[in-house]
């Protein structure tokens, strides 16, 4: 168990900084994802983690130790593949065990250690058996057991559960959570379905074009979203933004789930803590239990997420309400959240309020 | 035309005994076609292959003469028993199979260890394979007269070299014992840049994560050699061995070019032997004969490899 600290860290592949000076505190036992869309870095910094990339610049530090320079095999840490990387022609036994023969552990303590961890992971029946003859599930398990039977520090996982089926994945992900608990080591997950991410980590890491957007524990990240790229990344679907006009210095948002619809029939009167825009239903999504309400406003569509019961048809001219508690306000330049104390101001719903 | 069919069938409607004889037409020509469709392909399988893989084993059968076509004398076995009776022919099998053996074994595994090293990104190694790879593209007629200059006893390049770093000069191709050896350094050279690319080709599918993972599982290099890219190779290696072995039991040209099969016989091997007893002694039953020991000897080799590999080599 040990923490990882980057200092600072930058990487350059041809002239292009694919990471841009990142600062990140993994602490000791955490759950970390880093998570963003292709091409954010996340994949790139756990492999320099993992000393599978050089550092161009900065320091990272597994426990108290420097590892810039230290070879992966060295740095005790065990990696997942996103392909899993199985030895194809070793055995699912050799493969669990490959890591242990070359730090010298002795052919009786190797088979027991083996054989314990895939009694935990359930690969018991199938020790014999080649990669190329299990299923996309039971590789997993290999891949996980392979870097468990390591006993390491730290476990990085590079999107380890993108090649399996939505069941499986959903199953994978508990069984992930759980095995994090009963080890007790430090995890850095990686990412890029935010789904994942708000599920298993405790602290999760939203990058973007090789920058750290913002570092916080999942429930804070929805609610309390840094940035208009946070916000619109975290939750799904995503946060509606919606700008008074191209001048405004301000854009406001609020999230689908929060808004409400109220047909014109039904009407109320909006409330002092209300805002109101109104708009016409123009589609409709059905979920199962929710159900997604595309509206057209005059400052531009919408997204509405409703009980499917509480549904309106297509065609229907509806206002969408929002509690004044659940708007948020970003500055257009910077992308950056604006806090007010005394709530939103009446100017950013200017036109808009009925 | 489909109005001509239905014309028909209101024709014969009222005819069973006519309409049953179309059926069985049908049935005919519907058990046919797929025999009409592989004949081109057969047509030129047996015309170029069978039959004269047929024909050669029925001519071994006889005594007979290039010169005198007409008369053929049927002996049996005669021309095989009487090859294997005769020491030159048991010199050229031993001979065949030495240049075999060292040329394969001494190619493939040259160009393996080429292969590791020129399996790399930066440009320089790009143009090191280019080289290593151009004698494959040059007639070995050229590449046989090139290496005849080269390994001159007296004007040759190689032996100047060694006089100049002070060795003694060596005897190449005018020595019974040294010229089997220039001959297999030939093909050696000839071939090493093809096996190099295969081989590359070969390593390139090797996804690198696994590499990634043995890195982290602290894997030696030379376990990761052994126990990950050779296995991992085994199918590139398979294709390799069976086309060196057939292309090395086949070598003619250096031979008919470098040494005509001397000095003394030395470097007389089967291809060129069928071709001296054909040709030159227009003993064609002796030749035919040669030809179908050739074929077999081959034929079990390639067989023999697919067996011992059949489950060594390991494909995803």
């Amino acid at each position: 168990m040990a923490r990882v600290v980057l200092n600072q860290i930058t990487k350059t592949f041809q002239n292009q900084k694919v990471v841009k000076g990142i600062d990140l505190m993994v602490p000791d036992g955490s759950f970390t994802v880093l998570v963003g869309p292709s091409g954010c870095g996340k994949s790139t910094t756990l492999r320099m983690i993992a000393g599978l990339e050089t550092v161009s610049s900065g320091e990272i530090l597994i426990g108290d130790q420097l590892v810039n320079d230290l070879a992966p095999g060295k740095r005790d840490i065990a990696m997942v593949f996103q392909n899993y990387a199985l030895y194809p022609t070793m055995s699912v036994y050799d493969n669990i065990a490959y890591g242990l023969r070359n730090r010298g552990t002795s052919k009786k303590e190797c088979q027991m250690l083996v054989e314990e961890i895939a009694e935990i992971v359930g690969l018991t029946p199938y020790l014999k058996r080649k990669p190329s003859q299990l299923s996309g599930g039971q590789r997993q398990r290999v891949a996980l057991a392979r870097a468990m039977v390591k006993k390491p520090k730290v476990f990085l996982m590079d999107e380890p559960l993108s090649n399996l089926d939505a069941k499986l994945r959903n199953q994978m992900r508990v069984e992930l959570t759980s095995l994090h608990k009963q080890l007790g080591s430090t995890f850095i997950y990686v990412t890029h379905d935010q789904v994942e991410a708000m599920t298993m980590g405790d602290q999760i890491v939203v990058m973007s074009e090789g920058d750290i957007m913002q570092v916080a524990a999942p429930l804070e990240l929805y609610q309390e979203p840094a940035n208009l790229f946070v916000a619109q990344f975290i939750g799904s679907p995503a946060m509606n933004i919606v700008s008074d006009d191209e001048k405004s210095k301000s854009v406001w948002g609020f999230r689908p789930e929060k808004a409400q619809l109220v047909t014109d029939a039904v009407s109320a009167a909006p409330t002092q803590d209300m805002l109101t825009l109104p708009g016409k239903v123009i589609s409709r999504e059905i979920l199962g239990s929710d159900c997604l309400c595309h509206v057209e406003t005059e400052k531009g569509r919408i997204v509405v997420k409703v009980d499917t019961e509480r549904a309106v048809n297509i065609g229907t001219n509806v206002h969408v309400t929002v509690p004044e508690t659940q708007i948020y306000e970003f500055d257009r330049a910077t992308g950056k959240r604006i806090i007010r104390t005394e709530g939103m101001q009446a100017h950013a719903m200017a036109g808009g309020v009925v | 035309m489909r109005k001509a069919i239905v014309a028909d069938d209101i024709i014969h409607a009222g005819n069973p005994e006519r309409q049953r004889i179309t059926e069985c037409q049908l049935n005919v020509i519907e058990k046919l076609r797929p025999y009409l469709y592989i004949a081109p392909a057969m047509i030129f399988f047996s015309l170029f292959f069978f039959f004269p893989i047929a024909y050669v084993i029925y001519l071994s059968f006889f005594d007979w003469s290039l010169l005198n076509l007409d008369e053929m004398e049927f002996i049996g076995l005669e021309n095989f028993i009487a090859l294997f009776a005769e020491e030159d022919f048991r010199q050229v099998l031993g001979n065949t199979l030495l240049y075999t053996v060292s040329t394969v074994g001494l190619g493939i595994g040259l160009s393996f260890m080429l292969a590791l090293w020129l399996n790399r990104k930066a440009k320089v190694y790009g143009l090191i394979q280019a080289a290593v790879f151009s004698p494959h593209i040059v007639s070995l007629v050229s590449i046989a007269m090139l290496w005849m200059w080269l390994m001159d006893p007296q004007y040759g390049l190689l032996n100047a070299i060694l006089e100049w770093i002070g060795l003694p000069g060596y005897t190449w191709l005018a020595d019974t014992k040294s010229a089997m050896v220039s001959l297999i350094l030939v093909s050696i050279w000839k071939g090493v840049g093809y096996n190099t690319l295969v081989f590359i080709a070969g390593m390139q599918s090797i996804p690198r994560d696994i590499y990634e993972a043995a890195e982290l599982d602290r894997s030696p290099w030379w376990r990761t050699l052994t126990r990950l890219t050779i296995p991992m190779l085994s199918p590139t290696l398979f294709f390799l061995l069976v086309i060196n072995t057939v292309s090395s039991f086949q070598v003619f040209d250096t031979i008919y070019i470098m040494t005509q099969g001397g000095p003394v016989n030395s470097t007389n091997m089967l291809v060129f032997y069928i071709y001296e007893q054909g040709m030159d002694f227009y003993n064609g039953g002796v030749a035919s004969a040669a030809s179908v020991i050739l074929l077999v000897l081959v034929g079990l080799l390639t067989l023999l490899h697919f067996r011992l590999m059949e489950k060594r080599v390991h494909y995803r």
